[in-house]
């Protein structure tokens, strides 16, 4: 480990930029766009630099304030954290990139409030992150949350109903997040997550523990929409301006996810929450209910927005599952997976994006003959979905194969059941888009013509999006190999 | 009784958070929500006081005794700590709610109700 300060510069140029963006953007509002790109194409800069940097040489730490740790905060670049704050920047910069002709075309009047929200709520999830310290995690948690509600809130006057829905059961999650941080801190008197795990194994039989643990994994559990914790994500995302959306969806309930992996990993350790207290289980069981409840939905809705929600429900089940495993193969497949549905869920709300700009389709039923009216942006769909249902080579095949084995590895049958039952489930719902999308409709007399494609602004990333699935599937043993193996090797055999 | 006696701030606590809970989760009128939540957020915030404190402690800055040496026996003290914390989380806590009534009084312009079970209604 050594002292740096690349850690701390990535939330910090999303904070400067959030900062700069409202104040240039209510004089020239011309500015506000490539401010945007400058503040998130470095902060990706500086993301991957750090990710190659640790590959290389190992772990950096910086300490806020020369303090150093466990008194101080720090901010910890590892494997783990280098890997999910790459996700993050990335995804982050080309949904920035892909948002303003949305934003112009939803919500002119809050361009510059959008921008500006979104390097405030980048800034969180970056924060959140890298962050070493339990209490600094709980900051970090409530930057980007207050953030993503102004964001929901954009949208029209139905955005703010969901926006204060999602207030009111975030701030229940922050809330019991902090009181087990609180109960964590009365037991061991540190803050600190390195410091705080070389207490904890000496307390193992602590009720406050316990207390602690249980609290911390129902907030974060209510912040990544751990099924039956979700209730406040299909409104959200189905309401949020279609840019928010975007942004919101592919990363926010990955972010958690990473946190409570850091918890599992980090803090507590795997061995307590699988062996001591049935913690573990009791969060993959909910993930695979969560799974087939959320297919089953989605299966249902109407709204294609809606439809991605609540398959979003479905994807954060799989990571909840791997998490819940408690084996090496789980946790590599959910990591894999919050990489990989980030990806595709993105590349799957920029479709909705354009397809809405183009054609004000909404509704599932509107696909229909989409695949002769916007070509490439159905490719890039048809690329989205094969992730989406797991069809190799495509980057969502690989982490459900992780999982599977995984669950192999924990000889846990259910889990591997509900896994290929769950894929089945989302081919269905997946595939009769598109069919609807590459139906033929050339005899008909009402076909209507192609409408061509979306700006270049936001058919590049689509499409960069949909090229990176088939990348990631076949790049993903050298991200395996490299990146989360040394991470989920902690997690040992059972 | 004694069991009261010696737990009161907890209990006091508990109670606080139950009752935060219940009224997030379980009342209809949107504003009686964000009290409820002002409720919870003090109870969260009382169980750090009350963990700080120290019967007979003082606030956190060294006192000297009859000769002018320091006093540095930690137990004299308040732990300083959690009550940072809770300024923090005050400040969160603020900015919460003042989202959550700015959201509140642009649903009330434009649906004209605060009553969750109607706004559903007319989300669909």
């Amino acid at each position: 480990m050594s002292e740096h300060t690349l850690p701390a510069l990535i939330p910090i140029i999303f904070l400067g930029f959030g900062i700069l963006i409202p104040l240039v953007g209510l004089r020239i509002r011309s500015a506000v766009y490539p401010l945007a790109l400058l503040g998130s194409g470095a902060a990706t800069v500086v993301a991957f630099t750090g990710l190659f940097t640790v590959l290389d040489s190992g772990p950096m730490v910086h300490q806020m304030g020369g303090w150093a740790p466990p008194i101080g905060i720090v901010l910890i670049l590892d494997h783990l954290s280098a890997f999910v704050v790459s996700i993050v920047t990335v995804i982050g910069f080309l949904v920035l990139i892909y948002a303003r002709h949305s934003i112009l075309d939803d919500t002119p009047q809050r361009y510059t409030v959008i921008y500006g929200l979104s390097m405030l709520l980048m800034a969180g999830l970056t924060g959140m992150v890298l962050t070493g310290d339990m209490f600094n995690l709980y900051v970090w948690l409530e930057i980007s949350s207050l953030s993503a509600y102004a964001l929901i809130a954009a949208g029209d006057r139905r955005g703010a109903v969901a926006a204060f829905r999602y207030l009111i059961l975030g701030s229940l999650g922050g809330g019991f997040y902090l009181l087990g941080v609180g109960f964590l801190y009365f037991a061991t008197g540190t803050l600190n997550m390195a410091d705080m795990a070389g207490l904890l194994p000496a307390l193992q039989d602590s009720r406050v523990v316990l207390a602690g643990a249980a609290m911390i994994i129902l907030g974060l559990g209510l912040k990544m929409a751990l099924f039956p914790l979700h209730l406040w994500l299909p409104d959200a995302y189905a309401f949020a301006p279609q840019a928010v959306s975007s942004l919101i969806a592919p990363i926010m309930t990955k972010v958690a996810a990473y946190a409570m992996i850091r918890m599992v990993l980090d803090v507590f350790g795997v061995s307590y929450l699988r062996d001591s207290v049935p913690a573990l289980t009791v969060v993959g069981w909910l993930g695979a209910v969560g799974i087939l409840v959320g297919s089953l939905w989605a299966m249902t809705q109407k709204d294609y927005r809606r439809m991605l929600a609540f398959s979003s429900v479905s994807q954060v089940g799989y990571i909840a599952v791997g998490i819940g495993m408690g084996t090496t193969l789980g946790m590599v497949g959910a990591l894999l997976h919050i990489l990989n549905h980030a990806t595709m869920k993105a590349c799957l709300f920029l479709v909705g994006g354009s397809v809405r700009l183009k054609t004000r389709a909404l509704e599932v039923a509107e696909f229909g003959g989409l695949g002769r009216r916007m070509k490439w942006t159905m490719v890039a769909f048809t690329l989205g979905a094969m992730s989406m249902i797991g069809v190799p080579p495509t980057a969502g095949f690989f982490s459900k194969w992780y999982l599977v084995r995984g669950g192999l590895q924990a000889g846990n049958w259910i889990f591997i059941a509900v896994i290929l039952i769950s894929s089945l489930l989302t081919a269905i719902y997946f595939f009769r888009l598109v069919e609807q999308v590459y139906r033929d409709e050339s005899q008909q007399e009402d076909a209507k013509p192609p409408v061509g494609e979306a700006p270049a602004s936001m058919f590049v990333p689509t499409v960069v999006l949909a090229l990176l699935l088939v990348a990631l599937g076949f790049g993903n043993a050298v991200i395996v190999t490299h990146v989360l193996e040394p991470v989920a090797s902690v997690v040992g055999g059972m | 009784m004694e069991y009261i006696q010696a737990n009161y701030a907890y209990i006091t606590i508990v109670l606080l958070l139950t009752l935060g809970f219940y009224g997030m989760i379980a009342k209809r009128d949107l504003l009686r929500k964000v009290v409820a939540m002002g409720i919870f957020q003090t109870a969260t915030f009382l169980f750090f006081i009350h963990g700080g404190a120290k019967r007979g402690g003082t606030s956190p800055i060294l006192i000297r005794d009859g000769e002018g040496n320091l006093l540095q026996d930690p137990m004299l003290y308040d732990n300083p700590l959690p009550h940072v914390l809770v300024l923090t989380a005050i400040v969160v806590g603020v900015a919460t709610t003042g989202v959550a009534l700015s959201l509140l009084i642009r649903i009330k312009k434009s649906f004209d109700t605060l009553d969750e079970d109607e706004l559903l209604k007319r989300l669909r």
